[in-house]
């Protein structure tokens, strides 16, 4: 007697507790196994191009800072940059090293809440994500201290950074540098060789190095998949061309590399801060410039490597002080679009995994 | 072998299990704040506003209204707009303080409170009233002539209007008693003195 | 009517004594209702109340574990916790489904509970403190564990909820394939003391079982957790993808029976254990309940620590690490244990001790080489292509 079976589709819904922000998928599962995965996007939308239009290039800041909510650094740095370029300006050396600090802090700010978070799909009841996020919380003092807020920082301006470091900042720094290295370990420890991690995350959800520069896959999932492709090394920004580092690779691309990457890449961005520490000199931090400036007619792209992806804002100036145009790159909309041939064939319990994988955020996919 | 890896994770977390929890009990013990902390309780100094508005226009949320009204008319002399209406509707506040460094006068300064939560959200507009009467504790953010004098928010009375801006205070040459030491210094984009 | 020789009870003979002393030997069933009550409301109130406080210690120790308090503010060190849980529960709605089997929606829950309840009969708490001696205890202590598999079913069915009975189907393959290697580790300890009976396997450890058959104890310690619903293997309840499994359309107080149960379970899963492998209430200093309740208190804290650490297993992992390697493993564990004692056939604390030796030997052995067979034969999982119905 053959048993009769039917796929049906199931809505995992905005309101998901595992889906890193408002978005949904509808499913196509037979038993368990999946058939197909649709995603279907747009529930965080807010128009951030469009009021960009509307505001000066300085107040545009503030927009930015609330597209990939967790690594608003990043966000800052991108749109300055593009600004720059735009202007014709160049910051001054102590405001490009004081920005790669803080890109670098939010790097790994960023990592260890997708490794958190991942761990946490898997099921591992908080405990890597308290320890993420109890590091997390010692880096968000020191961004307080170097611009008041912990999250929507608005740091960068164009031209620099908006003020200079104050004097307890650089003893802090040097003790988070001291101590970071250790829970990082620490953190590893619980997760790399955990063998039920390595049960559920080895050989799931492979994305193939072709695959992934075939769908321009960014960030992390390139290096993952084995693609050595960093911005900061191909096109590097700021002082970047001035500190050394190395490039994590992965493998084969599963939910394990991923994972691996970032851990790898704190350690790097560690090793990134302190050359910034030893290299910085006084002076000013930011170059003068009006405040209402107008910037020539023409447009800018400039690409950075944001914790997530290439990230990278395309403006189009007319002249007046506000942007004509302003449209993002945003790296988790395009890392989204290899969702379906990462999920079919796979079970349920893996869908949430790599979803976790992926580290998206649903302010940039949105925005 | 199966099991060392789950016996090193067992072990980290049983470390964890030692040392202090790393949770601070809200609300008999705060997190301390920075004095650089964008917060709440806006700093307002009437005598160094002159109503020139501009942080109301560098709101990028527009949520400052302004209305001023001649103060006698004698602008030419050295005095300033009188300012009848100066809300800020903290309830659609983001605490970004564009306007504080738009303020060329160092009038407005950020607060550092975070719990000014109302039970209505008309509540949360707060009038020149408010502003005029609170004690003045400015948050040193874009503002390194305080931090430069040590000043903190959370420690200490007062700060007075004489010392909380960047130049000294002057508005017209002719403003009786008021001679600028200072008369020619410009502050630069971030503060500092060229 | 005297089933019990009062001197082996203690409470139930204090009891009867009391009564028969009082009122005359006409009334001697009285005195036997009286001390059986008495026995029986102690033991379940002591046990729920236990269960109460477990899920308090828990909290309180998964928080330590992620370097924060667990509950504080409900009580002095949030001890009343589980009291406002229990209040809080009392007061939601009770909401039955408008298609759902009532009658089988409302037993589940107690055929959740009960058979737990029923279970604490047999199992010796300290020196002479037990509700019943059967010679079959262990017997019956399976059977009622595997009632608890037959309440996630009803519940699940129950409910007019399809994803509900495809969670409470996974649910039941899963308690129901780790139901052998538990009975057959069982069985290992019951072949080792001779007898069936809970009072007896206690009074046989001279040398607590958990040193004599290690593999015994990994195959029971890992099924039980599975029997329980606990990390890692926690698929029912806490892999909430889709909805919470069998439990979706359960609120109030119904809902509470099951927390309850499943917490209560745990503790009972420790006085099992420790009566099995850690030699019950024996060793002396301390009273022997105080013995007792301290061993079941460190399985409850093993069972924490593995839970803040661990993450889940999916569920034909789950299934497969039973089939594969735990059922060989209990296999080899009774083979062993079953020539041993046909070589020794009272086994002194010496040959306790040599017998210890060889199973030590024994798990290290087989212990790797059931795990490169397991990792071996299985197949990469996924990518199914999806013309295979």
């Amino acid at each position: 007697m053959t048993l009769h079976t039917e796929p049906v589709t199931v809505n995992i819904g905005p309101h998901h507790p595992s889906t890193h922000g408002v978005f949904r998928m509808r499913v196509t599962f037979d038993g368990e196994n999946i058939l197909d995965v649709e995603p279907v996007i747009g529930y965080l939308h807010r128009g951030t191009e469009k009021l960009a239009e509307e505001r000066q290039y300085t107040q545009v800041i503030t927009l930015t800072d609330r597209l990939d909510y967790v690594a608003s650094m990043t966000n800052n740095q991108a749109y300055v940059l593009s600004c720059e370029r735009l202007l014709g300006i160049d910051p001054p050396v102590r405001g490009m090293y004081l920005r790669v600090i803080a890109a670098e802090l939010q790097r790994i700010v960023s990592h260890l809440v997708a490794t958190g978070f991942f761990m946490q799909d898997l099921g591992a009841f908080a405990t890597p994500l308290m320890y993420a996020m109890r590091e997390r919380e010692r880096i968000l003092d020191l961004f307080e201290m170097l611009c008041g807020a912990r999250i929507t920082v608005s740091y960068m301006r164009i031209g620099g950074v908006f003020q200079d470091t104050p004097e307890e900042f650089w003893p802090a720094l040097g003790r988070l540098l001291e101590e970071l290295p250790g829970y990082v370990d620490e953190l590893e420890g619980l997760i790399s060789a955990n063998e039920i991690v390595l049960t559920r995350t080895k050989g799931v959800s492979i994305i193939p190095a072709e695959l992934a520069i075939n769908a321009s896959l960014t960030g992390p999932m390139l290096r993952a998949s084995g693609v050595a492709w960093d911005l900061r090394k191909a096109a590097p920004y700021d002082v970047y061309d001035r500190l050394s580092f190395e490039m994590p690779l992965g493998e084969h691309g599963d939910n394990y590399d991923r994972y691996l990457v970032r851990i790898r890449e704190i350690r790097e961005s560690i090793k990134l801060v302190q050359q910034c520490v030893e290299q910085i000199e006084p002076g000013a931090v930011r170059a003068t410039t009006a405040m209402l400036f107008r910037p020539p007619p023409g447009e800018a792209y400039v690409p950075i490597e944001a914790p997530k992806g290439e990230l990278g804002f395309y403006l189009v100036s007319d002249g007046s002080i506000a942007p004509y145009r302003m449209h993002i790159r945003a790296p988790s909309f395009v890392n989204l679009s290899v969702l379906r041939e990462m999920m079919v064939g796979w079970k349920l319990a893996d869908a949430i995994v790599s979803l976790g994988s992926i580290d998206f955020n649903m302010g940039e996919v949105d925005r | 072998m199966f099991g060392l890896g789950l016996l090193k994770g067992l072990s980290v977390t049983l470390r964890n299990m030692g040392r202090k929890p790393f949770t601070i009990q809200y609300p008999e013990n705060r997190v301390p704040q920075h004095p650089r902390f964008r917060g709440q309780e806006f700093t307002w100094y009437e005598d160094r506003c002159t109503g020139c508005a501009s942080c109301a226009k560098y709101c990028p949320l527009g949520i400052i209204r302004i209305v001023t009204d001649t103060d006698g008319g004698n602008e030419q002399d050295g005095g300033s707009y009188r300012v009848d209406t100066f809300d800020i509707d903290q309830g659609r506040c983001m605490y970004c303080g564009l306007c504080v460094e738009a303020c060329p006068y160092d009038a407005l300064h950020m607060g550092s409170n975070f719990e000014a939560a109302q039970y209505e959200r008309q509540k949360l507009v707060i009038t020149v009233d408010v502003l005029k009467e609170r004690d003045k504790h400015p948050s040193t953010w874009f503002r390194p002539q305080l931090e430069r004098g040590r000043s903190d928010p959370f420690v200490g009375g007062s700060t007075g209007w004489q010392e909380a801006g960047r130049e000294p205070f002057y508005w017209h040459p002719k403003r009786p008693g008021q001679v600028p030491e200072d008369l020619g210094k410009k502050a630069s984009a971030d503060g500092e003195y060229d | 009517m005297e089933t019990q020789l009062p001197e082996r009870n203690v409470l139930y003979g204090w009891v009867y004594d009391a009564v028969k002393d009082r009122l005359g030997d006409d009334w001697a069933w009285l005195a036997y209702a009286l001390g059986a009550i008495t026995v029986i409301m102690v033991a379940v109130n002591a046990f729920l109340l236990l269960g109460t406080l477990f899920t308090w210690i828990e909290r309180k120790l998964v928080g330590r574990f992620q370097a924060r308090v667990g509950p504080n503010r409900a009580g002095p060190f949030g001890l009343l916790q589980p009291i406002a849980d229990a209040v809080k529960l009392l007061f939601k709605e009770d909401i039955i489904p408008r298609r759902a089997d009532r009658l089988v929606f409302n037993v589940a829950p107690i055929v959740m509970l009960a058979p737990s309840l029923m279970a604490l009969a047999v199992i010796p708490f300290g020196d002479r403190t037990f509700v019943a001696d059967l010679n079959v205890a262990v017997l019956y202590v399976v059977a009622m564990s595997g009632l608890a598999s037959l309440a996630v079913l009803m519940a699940g069915y129950s409910s007019a909820n399809k994803l509900a009975l495809f969670g409470s189907m996974r649910a039941v393959a899963m308690l129901v394939s780790y139901e052998i290697p538990l009975v057959m580790s069982i069985l290992g300890v019951t072949i080792l003391a001779g007898s069936m009976s809970m009072v007896a396997i206690v009074e046989a450890q001279t040398i607590p079982y958990i040193l004599v058959s290690p593999i015994g104890v990994l195959v029971f310690l890992v099924a039980i957790s599975a029997e329980l619903n606990r990390p890692p293997f926690d698929v029912t309840e806490a892999e909430s993808e889709l909805v919470a499994g069998y439990l979706t359309e359960y609120s109030g107080m119904k809902f509470g029976v099951f927390y309850l149960a499943e917490f209560a379970n745990v503790l009972l899963a420790g006085a099992i254990f420790t009566v099995l492998f850690l030699d019950g209430w024996e060793w002396a200093i301390l009273p022997s309940h105080v013995w007792f309740l301290l061993k079941v208190m460190t399985f409850a804290f093993m069972a924490s620590w593995v839970r803040a650490t661990v993450p889940r297993l999916r569920l034909d992992q789950i299934l497969e690490f039973a089939w594969k390697f735990l059922f060989p493993l209990s296999l080899l564990n009774v083979i062993l244990l079953a020539a041993e004692v046909i070589i020794w056939p009272e086994p002194s604390a010496g040959d306790l001790l040599l017998m210890a030796a060889i199973n030590w030997i024994g798990a290290i052995a087989a212990i790797p080489v059931m795990a490169r067979i397991v990792s071996l034969s299985s197949k990469p999982v996924g990518l199914i292509a999806p013309e295979v119905r």
